[in-house]
């Protein structure tokens, strides 16, 4: 196995962009990897694409070669890569295999998701066909419901409040408010979280990741050879994937991810670090009760102890662990299968210390985390400041 | 929903047919051809096994946001079920006020209509819980 390191981001404008299609997004966020790698596209030797839904919502599959085709590389291998919501994650897990594995150099990992060309209402449904269809969508589930019932089982056992819920929301916003690529680049405030409307009770409209168009991508090479490229350099150091029923009500227990834990203990064992080492994470927060699961099933805290951590403002930026300090799927935005994507161009951007000003000081260690629809799957990035 | 597909899975739908492992005992709903914990050992070596249709409820939700074919419930109740078997389904709770609704009621599943294909095509049954005192 060969170290990794990524050596170009690249990263579009989250949000309803009606002006776009997929593969403009899916261009746009590969070019501007390129151009930051200082790579002409010819060197190119294979492309990955993270996708979730194209086949539903633009009625397009087939999409990595269309995207090669369509940035002018259409004689490069391409593939896609599916896995609900952490497509993004998992595309990005395989590049790092083919270049770890020395079947290639030059990777490139996009995710590009285009999910406004279809109504809100047909985009949630289909955010929804992650769930287990035959056995929780036809009984009248929807993806927000079975959120909502992960939440009041953590409610009810550890104590958890609607606050807490919100402050997740607040805190997400308030780093969003710092990245110009974010869709909601704003802050709340916990009573407009908590007085939203309601989607699944507990969980109200702000409690929610919105529906959103985007894409991000990086480039990737032998950490040996990343000195010589144009691009600051930034070492993927290990990687870990997870799994877990696919229906919520199958698990013991639904309020815990099985599939974050091993996908973080991999990870963890596979680069000898631990939960303490690492300075910042960008979890799955798909809804504000999933980012609390996550900082407990990947160790930052005890379970049942994210709630309190949030409300005390452990997890701002710049606390004992800052969390999302892009803003999250909350408040960057939801370009679903993308999203794993995104969080690696905000680690390697905070990496390089190009965050501005939601800078975290000084980090080593971030580490990204991607979930597929309740979590039935799961992948752990840990990337480390170039040295 | 394709018809063929849910045709399929009339038998388990409507009469809460599982299965159950012969090598270890576990039952399982939806039914499985192959035990998660004996793998090898049950591939072939799974029976029917009949749910009671009695449990209580894990956890429920009021869903205000649902999709095109429960709209005219709007809203309703959800819940995660754990049967007196061990098993748990999701499924509608009804003949209750979400207010009165709480983790560890007992609740009765029954068949019902879920949904339809169109006004004169297909309907839909499956189970829905519904409170009972036991």
């Amino acid at each position: 196995m060969r170290d990794v390191a990524i050596i170009g981001v690249g990263e579009t404008q989250i949000g309803e962009l009606w002006n776009k299609s997929l593969r403009e997004i899916g261009i746009e966020a590969g070019l501007k990897a390129l151009k930051d790698a200082g790579l002409e596209g010819d060197e190119v030797e294979k492309l990955y694409v993270g996708n979730m839904s194209a086949g539903k919502l633009i009625d397009q599959e087939h999409i990595a070669p269309l995207i090669a085709d369509y940035a002018g590389i259409s004689g490069v291998p391409s593939t896609r890569i599916e896995s609900g919501s952490a497509s993004g994650g998992m595309a990005l897990a395989e590049g790092y295999k083919a270049v770890a594995s020395g079947m290639e150099d030059i990777v490139v990992v996009g995710g590009a998701e285009k999910m406004t060309d279809v109504g809100e209402q047909e985009a949630k449904e289909i955010l929804s066909s992650t769930n287990d269809q035959e056995w929780e969508t036809v009984f009248g589930a929807t993806f927000e419901s079975l959120y909502a019932m992960i939440a009041r089982y953590h409610m009810e056992k550890y104590g958890t409040t609607k606050d807490q819920l919100a402050q997740v929301a607040v805190k997400n916003h308030a780093n969003a408010a710092k990245n110009p690529n974010a869709q909601y680049p704003r802050e709340t405030t916990k009573d407009f979280v908590k007085n939203a409307p309601m989607v699944a009770d507990p969980l109200g409209m702000f409690d929610c990741a919105p529906i959103s168009d985007g894409g991000a991508a990086v480039v990737l090479c032998p950490a040996e050879q990343a000195e010589s490229f144009e691009g600051d350099p930034v070492e993927i150091v290990s990687i870990g994937q997870g799994g877990d029923y696919m229906a919520v009500h199958e698990r013991k227990d639904i309020c815990t991810m099985k599939s974050t834990k091993h996908a973080a203990k991999k990870a963890y064992q596979r680069s000898k670090l631990d939960p303490e080492d690492i300075d910042f994470a960008e979890v799955h927060d798909n809804y504000t009760i999933t980012e609390i699961m996550a900082i407990e099933d990947l160790g930052f805290f005890e379970k049942g102890q994210g709630g309190p951590a949030t409300e005390k403002g452990k997890t701002e930026l710049n606390s004992e662990i800052s969390i999302n300090t892009s803003g999250g799927l909350k408040a960057k935005g939801r370009p679903v299968g993308a999203v794993g994507l995104n969080q690696a161009v905000e680690a390697v951007i905070q990496l390089r210390g190009e965050a501005g000003e939601r800078q975290v000081d000084d980090p080593e260690y971030g580490l990204l985390h991607n979930i597929g629809g309740t979590g039935a799957s799961a992948i752990v990035h840990i990337l480390r400041r170039w040295s | 929903m394709p018809i063929p597909r849910f045709w399929r899975e009339i038998e388990q739908r409507y009469k809460g047919i599982g299965s159950r492992c012969k090598n270890c005992g576990e039952i399982y709903f939806p039914p499985r051809k192959v035990c998660p914990e004996c793998r090898r050992e049950s591939f072939q070596n799974m029976e029917e096994y009949e749910l009671e249709g009695t449990g209580e409820v894990v956890t429920y939700t009021e869903i205000h946001e649902p999709h095109q074919e429960f709209e005219m419930l709007s809203p309703y109740i959800l819940a995660i079920v754990e049967m007196d078997e061990g098993v748990r389904l999701t499924g509608h709770l009804v003949n209750v006020d979400y207010d009165e609704v709480e983790s560890g009621m007992r609740v009765e599943a029954s068949m019902r209509k879920l949904g339809e294909e169109s006004p004169k095509g297909l309907i839909y049954y499956g189970y829905k819980f519904w409170p009972i005192d036991d």
